[in-house]
Parts: C-alpha cells; sequence; structure tokens
C-alpha cells in the first residue's frame, strides 16, 4: 500500500527494558501506558494537521487536502535548513515556519481565491492537484530517499519508575499543547481573531462590517500552513522526511477532523487524539492489518451515529 | 444555426434531437468500429483502456455528476467487480453469468454503501467513501482464500460462450465498446425518467426536492447502486484487459484518477466521461513521446538559430535529464488538474459546447456568454 512509507514504531525498545523488572499484571499495565503514550504523540501530529484543515475549513469552507504534504514540505524546508545549512535547531524552526507561512499565502492567492464561491468538489480536486505536484516536485528537489535530520530531542529518554517515554514523542506533545494555547488565545482575545471568527461564520457579513476579508483568508492560510509546518519539524525525529510521508498522514488527519467535526478546533485535536490511540492499540492488541483499516473503521461507526462528528453542529438552510 | 420546431412533449426528452445526431453519431461509432482494423496494436490497447475508464466515468458522472454524491471510493467498486469476475471465473462459471453477478453485487455493495451516505453531505460523504476504499482495499489483501491477497490473483482469458476473446484481439475491443455504448445509453435513458430527475433535483437542492415529494433516501441508495453496478461491470473487463489483478492496483490514488476524469472531461454530461477518459488515458502516451522529443526538437531549434553544434547537444542533455525526471509526471498531473479547475471549470466538453457555438453563431458569438459570475461564498454548511 502506498502509504505503508510512514512507521511510527519505535516503541519496540522502550518496551523490552521495562518488561524484565515488573509482574506480569504490571507490565500489561505499562506495555498499555507505554502504548497510551506513543498514540497520544502520534494522535497530537493528526491533530495539528488536523487542525490546519479545520482552521482553513471554517473560514473558507474550503477543504485543503493539500494539508499533509503542506506538513511534509515543512520537514523538507527545516531539513534544508538545518541538515544543508546548518543553522541551529531553533533557527531552523523558525525559518521553516515563517518559510511555510508565506507559501501558504502564496497558495491562497494564486490557486485558492480565484475559485473561491465555486462548488466546494471542485476546489477539493483543485488541492488534490496541489497535493500531487508537491509531492512531485519535493521528490525532485530533494530526492526520495528517507531523509533525517539531528534535533535535541532525537535521542534520550525521561525515566518515570519503571514508564521509559522518548523525548521526541514528549515534544510532539508539549509542543501540540503549546501551540493550542497559543492558538486559543489568538483566536479569542486579538482584534485580528476576532476579526477571523467572524469571517468563519459569515463572510458577506464580516464584509460588510468593515473587515478585511481577503487579508484574513490569507493569513488564516498563512496559520494552517506554519501549524502544518511545526507538525512537520517535530514529527521529523520520529519519522523519516520523505516526500509520501504528508499523504500518508493527511489522510489519517482527514478523518481525525471529520471525526472531530470539521469545523471544531478542539474536535480537531480530540479526533486526532482518538485516531492516533485507537491506531496505535489496534497496532499492538489486534492482529496484523487492523491497525491501519481501525481508524476508518471507527469513523465510519461514528459518522452513521453522528453524522457531524463528536464536535459538529448541525446546521439547516432555510428555503 | 438550426432552430427545433417543436410540435410534440416528446421531443424535449429524445435522446437524438434531430435528424444531424443520428448522421454524427453514426459517423462516430462506424469509425470506432473499423478503428481496430486501421490503428495499431498499442492504440487499440490504449483504445480498450479509454472505453473501461468511460464506463467508469459514466457510472460516477450518474453518482457525482447528476445526483451530487461526491465518492472517492470508485477504485473498491472497481476491484469488487474485478474479483468477483475473477474468483467466479477461477470456479468455471461461464462469463455470461458471472458478468452479471459481479454488477449485481457491486451494486448491492454500493447500496450498502450508500445508506449511510444517506445522512453525510458534501465533505462527510467524501471522507465515508475513502474510509470505505481502505476497508475493501484491506479485505483484498486479508482474505486470501478467495483473493489470494496481496500475491494478486491471474485472470484467464474470457471465453464468451466458448469463443476465447483474447485481450489484445479486436473482439475483445468490441466487447468493450458494447459494454461502453450499452452504459452510455442506460445513463441517458436514466436521465429522462423520472428516476433521473430526482437525482438532477437532489443535486441542485436537497432541501427543494424533498418538498416537491422526492424520497431523498431511496433515490441516493439508487444512485449510489447503479452507479457502483456499472463500475462492477468496467470492473470485470479491467480484470481480463489486465489478466492480473491485486490489491495495490486499487488505490485511492484510482479513485482520484476516476474522479479526475469527470472533472477534466466536464462533469454536467456524459459526453465529458468520454472526452475525460480519452485525456486521462492519452496522457500518459503523450507524455512519454514528449520526453523522447521534446528536448531533440529544443536543440534542433536552438541549432537553427545558430547555435554551436555542442552547446545544442548540451542542452538537449539537460533537457533529457530534467524530462526523464522521477517525479515529473504527478508534478504535471497535478498541474494539469489544477490548471482545469481555474481555467476550464466546465473541462473539456464544456470547452468543445463553447467552439461548437461559436461557429453556429459565428459573427455574433459573445464572450459574455460563458463568463462565471463573481460570488462570495455562499455557505454549504447550511443544507
Amino acid at each position: 500500500m502506498f502509504y505503508g512509507a510512514c512507521v511510527i514504531n519505535r516503541q519496540e525498545t522502550t518496551k523490552c527494558s521495562a518488561a524484565i523488572t515488573v509482574g506480569t499484571q504490571g507490565r500489561r499495565m505499562l506495555d498499555f501506558i507505554q502504548q497510551l503514550v506513543s498514540g497520544i504523540a502520534l494522535g497530537c501530529v493528526y491533530g495539528l494537521i488536523a487542525l490546519g484543515f479545520v482552521l482553513i475549513y471554517k473560514a473558507t469552507e474550503v477543504v485543503n487536502f493539500a494539508q499533509g504534504d503542506l506538513m511534509m514540505l515543512g520537514g523538507f524546508f527545516v531539513f534544508t535548513f538545518i541538515g544543508l545549512l546548518g543553522l541551529d535547531y531553533w533557527l531552523g524552526f523558525l525559518f521553516a515556519v515563517c518559510g511555510m507561512a508565506v507559501f501558504g499565502m502564496a497558495t491562497e492567492r494564486i490557486l485558492v481565491r480565484p475559485i473561491l464561491g465555486y462548488p466546494q468538489f471542485s476546489i477539493v480536486m483543485a488541492t488534490i492537484g496541489l497535493g500531487y505536484f508537491l509531492r512531485s516536485v519535493a521528490g525532485m528537489i530533494w530526492g526520495t530517499d528517507d531523509l533525517k535530520i539531528e534535533t535535541p530531542f532525537s535521542t534520550g529518554v525521561l525515566k518515570l519508575g519503571d514508564l521509559v517515554l522518548a523525548y521526541d514523542k514528549l515534544s510532539v506533545i508539549v509542543a501540540t499543547v503549546i501551540l493550542c494555547g497559543v492558538l486559543y488565545t489568538f483566536f479569542n482575545y486579538t482584534r485580528m481573531g476576532t476579526a477571523m471568527r467572524a469571517t468563519s461564520e459569515n463572510m458577506l457579513a464580516a464584509y460588510y462590517m468593515g473587515i478585511p476579508v481577503k487579508r484574513v483568508v490569507s493569513l488564516i492560510w498563512a496559520i494552517s500552513a506554519a501549524v502544518a509546518a511545526c507538525a512537520g519539524v517535530l514529527l521529523a525525529p520520529i519519522t523519516f522526511i520523505h516526500s509520501n510521508v504528508g499523504l500518508a498522514l493527511g489522510l489519517k488527519a482527514f478523518p481525525a477532523a471529520v471525526l472531530g467535526g470539521f469545523g471544531s478546533i478542539p474536535g480537531a485535536l480530540v479526533g486526532g487524539l482518538i485516531i492516533g490511540i485507537i491506531e496505535t492499540l489496534a497496532g499492538f492488541y489486534l492482529p496484523q492489518g487492523w491497525k491501519d483499516v481501525m481508524p476508518y473503521i471507527v469513523l465510519l461507526a461514528v459518522l452513521l451515529i453522528r453524522p457531524q462528528g463528536l464536535f459538529g453542529v448541525s446546521m439547516r438552510k432555510k428555503v | 444555426m438550426r432552430f427545433i420546431f417543436k410540435t410534440d412533449y416528446d421531443q424535449d426528452i429524445r435522446i437524438l434531437k434531430h435528424g444531424g445526431y443520428w448522421w454524427s453519431y453514426g459517423v462516430l461509432l462506424a469509425l470506432l468500429i473499423a478503428a481496430p482494423f486501421v490503428i495499431g496494436s498499442y492504440l487499440q490497447s490504449q483504445m480498450v483502456f479509454v472505453f473501461i475508464y468511460a464506463i467508469v466515468g459514466v457510472a460516477l458522472m450518474i453518482l457525482t455528476g447528476f445526483t451530487g454524491q461526491a465518492s472517492l471510493g470508485h477504485a473498491a467498486f472497481l476491484a469488487i467487480g474485478a474479483y468477483t469476475g475473477a474468483y467466479l471465473q477461477s470456479l468455471g462459471v461461464p462469463f455470461v453469468v458471472y458478468f452479471p453477478v459481479a454488477a449485481i453485487l457491486t451494486g448491492v455493495v454500493g447500496a450498502m454503501v450508500g445508506f449511510p451516505a444517506l445522512r453525510l453531505t458534501g465533505i462527510y460523504l467524501v471522507i465515508a467513501t475513502i474510509a470505505f476504499a481502505f476497508i475493501v482495499e484491506e479485505i483484498m489483501a486479508r482474505w486470501e482464500s478467495v483473493t489470494h491477497g496481496n500475491e494478486g490473483m491471474r485472470v484467464r482469458t474470457l471465453d464468451l460462450l466458448g469463443v476465447p476473446l483474447p485481450r489484445d484481439g479486436e473482439a475483445f475491443y468490441f466487447l468493450c465498446l458494447a459494454v461502453l455504448v450499452g452504459s452510455i445509453l442506460l445513463a441517458l435513458n436514466l436521465l429522462r425518467s423520472p428516476t433521473g430527475r430526482a437525482f438532477i433535483a437532489i443535486r441542485d437542492s436537497e432541501t427543494a426536492g424533498k418538498s416537491m415529494g422526492i424520497d431523498l433516501a431511496a433515490y441516493k441508495v439508487k444512485s449510489f447502486a447503479i452507479s457502483a453496478a456499472i463500475t462492477g461491470l468496467a470492473g470485470v473487463l479491467f480484470a481480463h484487459k489486465m489478466t492480473f489483478i491485486s490489491p495495490e492496483m486499487f488505490t485511492l490514488l484510482l479513485s482520484i484518477e476516476f474522479i479526475m476524469v469527470i472533472i477534466i472531461g466536464g462533469a454536467f454530461g456524459v459526453h465529458g466521461a468520454v472526452f475525460g477518459a480519452i485525456f486521462i488515458v492519452m496522457v500518459d502516451p503523450f507524455l512519454t513521446t514528449l520526453k523522447d522529443d521534446v528536448p531533440v526538437a529544443v536543440a534542433n531549434v536552438a541549432r537553427s538559430f545558430g547555435m554551436a553544434q555542442d552547446a545544442a547537444g548540451d542542452l538537449r542533455d539537460r533537457l533529457t535529464a530534467i524530462a526523464s525526471a522521477a517525479g515529473l509526471k504527478g508534478a504535471i498531473y497535478g498541474l494539469i488538474i489544477m490548471m482545469f479547475i481555474l481555467f476550464e471549470p466546465y473541462g473539456l466538453y464544456g470547452r468543445w459546447l463553447k467552439v461548437k457555438l461559436f461557429f453556429q453563431l459565428f459573427p455574433l458569438y459573445k464572450r459574455a456568454t460563458f463568463k462565471r459570475q463573481k460570488t462570495y461564498v455562499k455557505s454549504e454548511r447550511n443544507r
């Protein structure tokens, strides 16, 4: 399968070291917690990508299928800055995020703005086309080998009693929490954030109120691409940087966003966590093959019961 | 310009609106029937793929183009058709039986997918169909007693009532052509029936359709079932054409290709499915030809403008290196999709209509006829 390229499985090593010291019952519990933490870390990555989807969808009703590929591009940017140009990790991180923000704005200006207001499905196709394009071009520029960068979190573990947690996973979780806090503050307590929420409620009304809708939408794309870049950078020590990693993760983050109710920011994170935890636990406890399918089965089940997702609100049009 | 004088209500729903249609489509059909005796075997093989893609395109047109239900899971329906055909054939069931059985089975699965789709709209439906396609792909890979898992399955030569139809032969070409013509006629007849008009009403506005007394649930399930069944037919032909099927042939990328067929062709008429299929199938050999010829041609042009011999050779080598880079095809694919949506949202069929109208109205054609109105974003969240 084409999305088989991404492997997020480093728990084996940590699992064994913990297993020796404790009894069967305790070990099972420990295994479970270990899996849960990797699941949460994976879920945070999905959640971050899903957050990008949701931000754009909320503001413009555009479903950006290329979000995973923006994340991939962020990973390549950081590889260029740190791996090739030899910059400091944090500086490279900053540059990559800024670079992706500019890239997001450019995408909005060139590809999305001309087709706003057309049927949703044609916009979906346009972003699928963008995804194809970015994947191929990234493969042509940076090659198709797996790339890896050295980060402060690449090695090392945190030991809590018998529990062994790798820094790379913890860094993802911590960064997600910080990023969510920042975004929450931005959307709720700043002028621009309020303008963005108004735009996403009703674009025309926001325009009448004097909100510069075009600039707001550009900025939302920039934020969304920057969030994707953060996910890409955080993921770089865990998986390899490869041009297909975006598609693989994007296809998992998408159900996450839908599960949470497309258009709900907390929903995206919760959906991401659910998908990540289910996937990791299914990979550990169920026979081989369930790992990739289980998130989709859960997704279908949830959609059967709540078609608008967990946190979504269903609205009706007046005729 | 032709004006049709209508004297009868039936004239509104006639498939062939006037005598000219008999001529143009008759000539087209005659050309297609004569084609395998004229064109080479490679082109004939590509034509068979065009037919198969066009059958799927027609199926998808019924679902997406006319009922407005997006699907990124049609590769899964194709897979179900292909595997049903291959499995039943390996049990010794004759073609005349397993061909319709594959369609019926795929149709039943399609109806089952249609049920959750009743409550889902827009992007939720897209995701649900993707999820369905992933699950089917995984089942194909795991259910080894029937599908032989990832090793794949060999498909024997098609045997129509004792006559073998090898996959490169003219007979197979005619079979595919016949199935395509049949499914196009089915789609056209469906669209002028009450069912088809209900489909179009659902696409245009679910709420309005419901208030006109259309049973949304029944018609959505019907649309899914019909679309899936036609795709199942295409699946059997696909299996016989490939002679080998395995789960990794039916991925999301294939579903995206099918959607591209109708987007590029123009998602508002059955013509679009055929135009799109021609484009999607032919773009690959075309790019290959370009890859070989363009660098040489550019170098020749450069030389004729007075470039030195070895500099031109150098240019040619460099262009060849760019042209044979691994990912170029994907990049061009992506560009084509984006360009079509940005500049020709009505697809190839839309372009065809514009050109036709230009000549019909010759000195009086107005550019504004097809100009799209600029509009602010109308929310699809409220439905």
